[in-house]
Parts: structure tokens; C-alpha cells; sequence
């Protein structure tokens, strides 16, 4: 090995961190960043210092660097690429071996790579865009606790997408009011409702009230159906020892699924929670709440791409996608394209939708898309045509705000699911004959034709805010 | 249209059960699509009230590697002919992700 002699004070980070004949290792874990640097920092400086920034490097030289290897430590710049349409933003290509990270903790790889550097002097703005976990990385994971084919399994629902609901208003409802609303919805025909993300445990609901009138609401539901249902009880709290009571709980009833906030309740507790659902039989829905704080805009932050990767590989059977249609930002190739991460074995790279690289995820099951917000029964067609069969399709409003109340709400989605699902398989096209596959059967359902009356008029048209980079 | 108030719950049948029963034109057309897509049909049949079991009664094997939609509907013919007052169902095996791509009632006792 060659001698290095200490020498104080600061050099370019180009000259350790900036690497572009280096060729990754499948067991590399790749990131791409977008960069905008701060005037007059050349384009290679700005990447090496934020491999170096988010590896092994700090802002001056110091001597125990010379107690170590660095050059297998350090992580590379490798390749830099144009931005499409902005030339004051450039994407690094950054190569750190899988040594750096600790096995199966997300929670490790995000505080190396979105730590200290985000708030980095000599960048404007940083956007982590997407992340490559090499295959040997993958296997040190959780992933789902189920996966979309035990979920299925369990449920007795093939064939088409599930349906499902959450439940309104979202706050100050009391226990058993609440455990009506669910009833009446999945005795009209949903197979799942949804607790709010900010449900938890208020004064007006207490969660142990809250998860009895509810199981006595889908027990009943199942009987008379003759149809397997559940509701996403949710079990985010304060701290993991409430956390863990929650879902010992619902276990305790018989609840088939339950639900957590792993954003705002973090890395750490959502991998335990789903370590626990694995071991229990348990399903596990996850909500995104936060999420936007850190993926919308288009120049800062995280994009939804990574996160969905983190979320499964920490694991959930369950997360939101966005509806592409709805009231909430999404872009449909970019949704397409973190759908195919949620439930696809392998996901080539494919820069229409804003994949930077091929992803292999293995063996690891694979998490049902969960499309939320905004929707009613005009949507289906479009919903089944983009989502397909592995997704839960949520309709809140588009259920509960129905003139005839839940129940009929219910039948009405349930309706107009099976009927697009019905015209896709024998060929026709969904989207586009949409009006007359709703229209004919709501012949067979007065359910359908009034919220088909109801809702006409509603359209979410408004310009998505982050858009993928393409030359305009 | 006035409020109308919604009906004490019917049983049901999962996939397609809230669509006007099945007649045979239309289950035809889902085993073609099945059959396009690679899958395997299947007929299995059950006492209505063992329906909500995972495991209903298997008619015969599964019809592995069928190109004939025909031959599957006489299946299904025979079952219910040979089963009154049972619940008859079509599933189709998809073996890639090695769980049921379709089920659903075709015949309601």
C-alpha cells in the first residue's frame, strides 16, 4: 500500500470524491442527486462534495483519515448528467460501497444520504432523486410483512381491485357513531375502511373504544355478506410501547389489518411495527403523512420515488400512491413509475418515468398501491385502466357523500369497479368507453345512477407542481 | 330521485356479485380472457353455507393448459348439474404469481 503523508487544511473535493472512470459494483448502493451549486462551483466540485459530504468526508483533512482505508471507504461521484429544460441544475451519479451502511436499517442509509448535506454551504439546493439498493442490500431487509399475493390469500379477492374507504369526518366523531360509518360501508360492498391519519387516541375517541365498536362493525359485515372485510385500525402513537399495546389489541379482536404513519412516526418504529406484523399474521397499511413536506418540490428535498423504495424495504402491505385523478398532486408516468417499485419483482431503469436505474428486488413481496383522495364513481374507469387489479382503490367522500348515505355510497363503487373490471376483461376500452360501461350498469343499480348524478360536475384539473425534468 | 333507504344486506359472492347474475355469454367471454392470459381454469362448488371456507370443493383438476373455452363451460355444466343446490365457482390459477388471478360465482345456488 502506498505511503500518504498527513498534510493540514482544505482541498477540493474533486480531488479525492470526484471519480469518472470509476465503474460500480453490483453491490454499490447508487444515488442520484439534483444539484443546483452555488455560483461559480464547478459542476464536478458541487458532486464530489456531495459524495464526500454524505460519505466519509468532512469540510478540513484530519489526520486519523490515515488510520483507515478511505479509498474503499469514500464514496464516488461518478457521472454527471444535464437536466433537461434547466441549466443551472445538474444530476451526480454517486457510487458508496455497501460497507458504509448497517444491514436492513433504511433509517441508517437516509441519515448518510440525506443527512448534514442537504444543508451544505456550497450547494443551492439538493434533491435526492432516486437510490439503487444493490441486491445484497435488498436481502438484509424485512420488505412487506405479507405481500400483495397473501393479501389476496387471506382476503378472498381476486380478480379485481379492493375497495375501500376512510372514514368522515375526520375528527371528533365518537366511538360508536364511528363504528356505524364503518358498518354501513362494508355492508354496501367495500372490503376495507380506513382510519384517518389523524386518528389516533383524542379525548372525543379513545382508541380502545374506537377498535371494539369497529371489529363488532366488520364482524357484522362478514356475516351478513358473506364477504371478508376489515378496517385499518390505526395504531401510530406516541411512542413504540403504545405502539405495540395498540396492535396486540387488535389482534386480540380478530382485526385483519392494521395501520401506521411511518413518516411522521419514523423509520425506526414502522420497521419494528412491521417485524411484528410479519410474526402476527397481521396485515399492515401505511399512510404518507409528510411526505409532501419532502418530496414536492421539485428542487429540495427527497423525491416519493425513494421513499416508496425505503418504505419497502422497511416494510408495510400497504402504501399510497397518489390517484393520478384525484384532488392530490401526481403525475401519471412519475406514479406509474413508483407503482412499478411498489409491486414489481424488477424495475428497469426508464427515464419517462423518472426511474434512474434498474432495480432488483428479489424475492420481496411486493406492496399494494393505495389510491386516495378525491375520487368518485366518474373515476373508476380511468383508476381501473391506470391502477389494474393489484391496487386498493379509496373513495371517502366519493362513499360517504353519497345522497343516500353509506351503505348505497358503497354498492355504488362496488358497482362501477366490477362493471369496468367486467369491460376491460372482455376487451374493451376502459377510459375511453367509460361514460357507457357506467351508464349501462346503472340500469342494474339506482345506487349507481345517483352518484353518477351527484358527482358529475367534479374535476380536479389543476397543473401538477412537480413535474419530471423534460425539455419544454 | 328521493331517498331511498337501503335494503337489509344480501349475501354475497365476492368478485362480480354485484353485477346481474352471470349469464353464459358473459362467463364465456371472462374464461377467454383468462385463457389469453396464460392462466389455468378451474370449477370448484360448495354447500352455501361452507361458502366462506377458503376451501370449497375441487370439480376434477384444474383444466391445465385449456385453449377451449368450451370445454370449460361443460365443466361447469356438468358440476352444476351434478351438484344442485351448491354455490359453482370459476377460478384461474395463475401460476407466475402463484395465487388466483379470477374467481368468481357462476352459478348461485
Amino acid at each position: 500500500m502506498a505511503q500518504k503523508t498527513y498534510q493540514a487544511g482544505v482541498k477540493d473535493y474533486a480531488k479525492t470524491y470526484w471519480t469518472p472512470d470509476y465503474i460500480p459494483l453490483d453491490s454499490d448502493l447508487l444515488a442520484v442527486f439534483k444539484v443546483v451549486p452555488q455560483e461559480g462551483v464547478p459542476f464536478e466540485e458541487a458532486a464530489a462534495a456531495v459524495a464526500a459530504e454524505s460519505s466519509t468526508g468532512t469540510w478540513t483533512t484530519v489526520w486519523t483519515d490515515l488510520l483507515t482505508d478511505l479509498e474503499y471507504y469514500k464514496g464516488r461521484a461518478y457521472r454527471i448528467e444535464a437536466v433537461p429544460g434547466d441549466n443551472t441544475a445538474f444530476y451526480a451519479f454517486i457510487a458508496y460501497p455497501i460497507d458504509l451502511f448497517e444491514e436492513g436499517s433504511v433509517v441508517n442509509v437516509l441519515t448518510s444520504l440525506v443527512g448534514n448535506v442537504f444543508g451544505f454551504k456550497a450547494v443551492r439546493s439538493l434533491r435526492l432523486e432516486d437510490i439503487r439498493f444493490p441486491m445484497a442490500y435488498v436481502k438484509t431487509c424485512g420488505g412487506p410483512p405479507n405481500g400483495i399475493q397473501v393479501e389476496r390469500d387471506r382476503l378472498n379477492k381476486y380478480g379485481r381491485a379492493l375497495l375501500g374507504c376512510t372514514i368522515k369526518p375526520k375528527l371528533g366523531l365518537s366511538a360508536k357513531n364511528y363504528g356505524r360509518a364503518v358498518y354501513e360501508c362494508l355492508r354496501g360492498g367495500l372490503d376495507f375502511t380506513k382510519d384517518d391519519e389523524n386518528i389516533n387516541s383524542q379525548p372525543f375517541m379513545r382508541w380502545q373504544h374506537r377498535f371494539e365498536f369497529v371489529m363488532e362493525a366488520v364482524q357484522k359485515a362478514e356475516a351478513e355478506t358473506g364477504e371478508r372485510k376489515g378496517h385499518y385500525l390505526n395504531v401510530t402513537a406516541a411512542t413504540p410501547e403504545e405502539m405495540y399495546k395498540r396492535a396486540e389489541f387488535a389482534k386480540e379482536l380478530g382485526a385483519p389489518i392494521i395501520m401506521h404513519d411511518f413518516f411522521t412516526a419514523g423509520f425506526t418504529a414502522n420497521t419494528g411495527l412491521a417485524n411484528w406484523c410479519r410474526e402476527n399474521g397481521m396485515l399492515l397499511h401505511i399512510h404518507r403523512a409528510m411526505h409532501a413536506v419532502v418530496d414536492r418540490n421539485p428542487m429540495h428535498g427527497i423525491h416519493f420515488r425513494v421513499l416508496t423504495k425505503c418504505l419497502r424495504l422497511s416494510g408495510g402491505d400497504h402504501l399510497h400512491s397518489g390517484t393520478v385523478v384525484g384532488k392530490l398532486e401526481g403525475d401519471r408516468e412519475a406514479t406509474l413509475g413508483w407503482v412499478d417499485l411498489m409491486r414489481e419483482h424488477f424495475v428497469p431503469e426508464n427515464r419517462v418515468r423518472g426511474l434512474f436505474f434498474d432495480q432488483d428486488w428479489g424475492a420481496m413481496p411486493g406492496v399494494m398501491p393505495v389510491a386516495s383522495g378525491g375520487i368518485h364513481v366518474w373515476h373508476m374507469p380511468a383508476l381501473v385502466q391506470i391502477f389494474g387489479d393489484d391496487a386498493c382503490l379509496q373513495f371517502g367522500g366519493g362513499t360517504l357523500g353519497h345522497p343516500w348515505g353509506n351503505a348505497a355510497g358503497a354498492h355504488a363503487n362496488r358497482v362501477a369497479l366490477e362493471a369496468c373490471t367486467e369491460a376491460r376483461n372482455q376487451g374493451r376500452a376502459v377510459e375511453k368507453e367509460g361514460r357507457a360501461i357506467l351508464t349501462d350498469a346503472a340500469k342494474h343499480s339506482p345506487e349507481l345512477a345517483i352518484a353518477m348524478e351527484t358527482w358529475k360536475e367534479i374535476k380536479f384539473d389543476f397543473d401538477t407542481v412537480d413535474k419530471l425534468d423534460v425539455q419544454r | 330521485m328521493s331517498q331511498a333507504a337501503y335494503p337489509a344486506t344480501q349475501p354475497r359472492t365476492e368478485t362480480f356479485s354485484y353485477l346481474p347474475p352471470m349469464t353464459p355469454e358473459r362467463i364465456a367471454q371472462q374464461i377467454a380472457y383468462c385463457i389469453a392470459r396464460g392462466w389455468n381454469p378451474a370449477v370448484e362448488y360448495t354447500e352455501p353455507e361452507k361458502a366462506f371456507s377458503n376451501f370449497w370443493y375441487l370439480w376434477k383438476l384444474p383444466l391445465f393448459g385449456t385453449q377451449s373455452v368450451e370445454e370449460v363451460l361443460t365443466e361447469i355444466e356438468a358440476c352444476r348439474r351434478a351438484n344442485p343446490g351448491m354455490h359453482v365457482r370459476l377460478i384461474a390459477y395463475d401460476n407466475y404469481a402463484q395465487s388466483q388471478g379470477m374467481a368468481f360465482v357462476v352459478h348461485r345456488a
